[in-house]
């Protein structure tokens, strides 16, 4: 298929993920299209600092006018949940009273 | 019906995720093969974005007018990003950009065939965006509905932009082949010569690819090679008429029962030849590739010098007060 390359025989099986890098720390890209919407996550890149990092976001994220501002933020200042316990950490989908759909408005009433 | 986030074991929820057409994301668990499998694709992908530069960058400084020598940088630049894109999103499955840049550069992981013929003539530049990245959209927009997130995103936002390149090209096409009858031999001599490489960007045929039901299965592609390669050819035989070239295949004719065009077979003896670095430009591509990143080390080492300075003084304006 295009842009991957077929299977040969005898191809080595690299070991991924076992050195460090010694390359420019990731930093997370955030867009905000226009006016009026929040910054939303584009992508990641590297950079050697912050300053750099807007430049390069600038030029791999809106060569086409997508944004009128951006932040950029180190990856390794992201603070993530954990997907293994997200049933307990979402528990919202036991309390069906939050939903509006919940409660039952007689039809003469109206819309509400 | 249970949800997904019910199911108990990683490897069933993983199963329950495709099943249920939904992404994988960086931080689930997969099969390791799943991982690894993805790690070759995009890093090949990645690598045959940067790669493609070179074909195209040759014609750079000798585009026939400024107006196409700013057209072709801003499609090369284009490249660049859809490389960037591609490794960070191979970065999601544990493995650093050092290592993937080593790999390519060892000849370790390779790239897309296609980009070791050489580029002769002005009109490879319409071809290639005309055949090429026509090519490569029909496999990318298959790819914008693969099971891994990260990789469809890349996916979504390269498509996006590919559809400039192709209409690039085919504009160069048309206005060669509207032009003197040298431009228009010009442009059949570089269809003649691209469009068998092209029809090879699809990989073997589907009962030659050991690895396709496998990667079909994780849902990470989503239509066969032979499928992809059949769509390329019916879209493109009638925008090769209205160009008025002929495409170089004798056996190519319409097929009113199929519904499709048949075409002759690729030689397969050529494709592996190219595929295990035996084509016209494997060597120089590599080697440019290794001579730039050389190059370009004084202005990492720079680069990692300034923001070292910059964070000292910073530190130190912050306890001096
Ligand atoms: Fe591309
Ligand atoms: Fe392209």
């Amino acid at each position: 298929m295009a842009y991957s390359v077929p299977h040969v025989d005898g191809e080595p099986d690299p070991e991924f993920g076992r050195s460090e890098s010694r390359g420019w720390p990731m930093w997370e890209v955030f867009v905000r299209q226009r006016r009026g919407m929040s910054h939303v996550h584009a992508g990641s890149l590297h950079a050697p600092d912050a300053e750099t990092a807007l430049q390069h976001a600038r030029d791999v994220y809106t060569r086409r006018v997508e944004g009128v501002s951006v932040w950029v933020v180190p990856s390794s200042a992201i603070v993530a949940s954990d997907p293994d316990e997200a049933d307990a950490f979402f528990e919202a989908i036991e309390k069906p009273y939050r939903a509006a759909t919940y409660y039952e408005i007689p039809d003469e009433v109206g819309q509400m | 019906m249970t949800t997904i986030s019910e199911r108990t074991s990683p490897a069933e929820r993983f199963q329950a995720i495709i099943d249920a057409d939904e992404k994988v994301e960086p931080s689930d668990w997969m099969p390791e093969g799943y991982r690894k499998t993805l790690i070759r694709q995009i890093a090949q992908h990645a690598h045959s974005e940067v790669i493609g530069m070179q074909p195209e960058g040759n014609w750079i400084t000798r585009a026939p007018t400024l107006e196409r020598k700013a057209i072709l940088i801003a499609k090369v630049q284009d490249e660049a990003g859809h490389g960037l894109y591609l490794y960070s999103a191979a970065e999601t499955l544990g493995v650093t950009r050092d290592e993937l840049v080593e790999l390519l550069h060892t000849g370790r992981q390779k790239y897309s065939s296609i980009f070791n013929y050489p580029t002769l003539t002005w009109a490879d530049i319409g071809a290639i965006g005309w055949l090429v990245d026509g090519a490569a959209i029909t496999n990318q927009v298959m790819l914008t509905r693969t099971s891994y997130g990260p990789y469809a995103r890349a996916m979504v936002r390269i498509c996006k932009e590919e559809s400039f390149h192709q209409r690039q090209g085919y504009e160069i096409m048309l206005r060669l082949c509207n032009g003197t009858p040298e431009q228009k031999a010009m442009a059949q001599d570089a269809v003649n010569r691209w469009w068998w490489p092209a029809l090879m960007m699809f990989g073997p045929h589907d009962s030659e690819s050991t690895h396709t039901s496998q990667s079909m299965e994780w849902k990470i592609k989503r239509i066969s090679n032979d499928d992809l390669r059949q769509h390329f050819v019916d879209m493109t035989v009638p925008q090769a008429e209205y160009l008025g070239l002929t495409l170089p295949d004798p056996e190519l004719r319409w097929n009113p029962e199929r519904g499709h065009y048949d075409f002759g077979e690729i030689d397969w003896d050529e494709f592996w030849r190219v595929v295990n670095g035996h084509g016209p430009m494997n060597r120089d591509r590599l080697e440019h590739k290794i001579r730039a990143w050389e190059d370009g080390e004084w202005v990492r080492d720079a680069a990692a010098a300034y923001a070292e300075k910059q964070q000292a003084r910073r530190a130190a304006s912050r306890t001096g007060g």
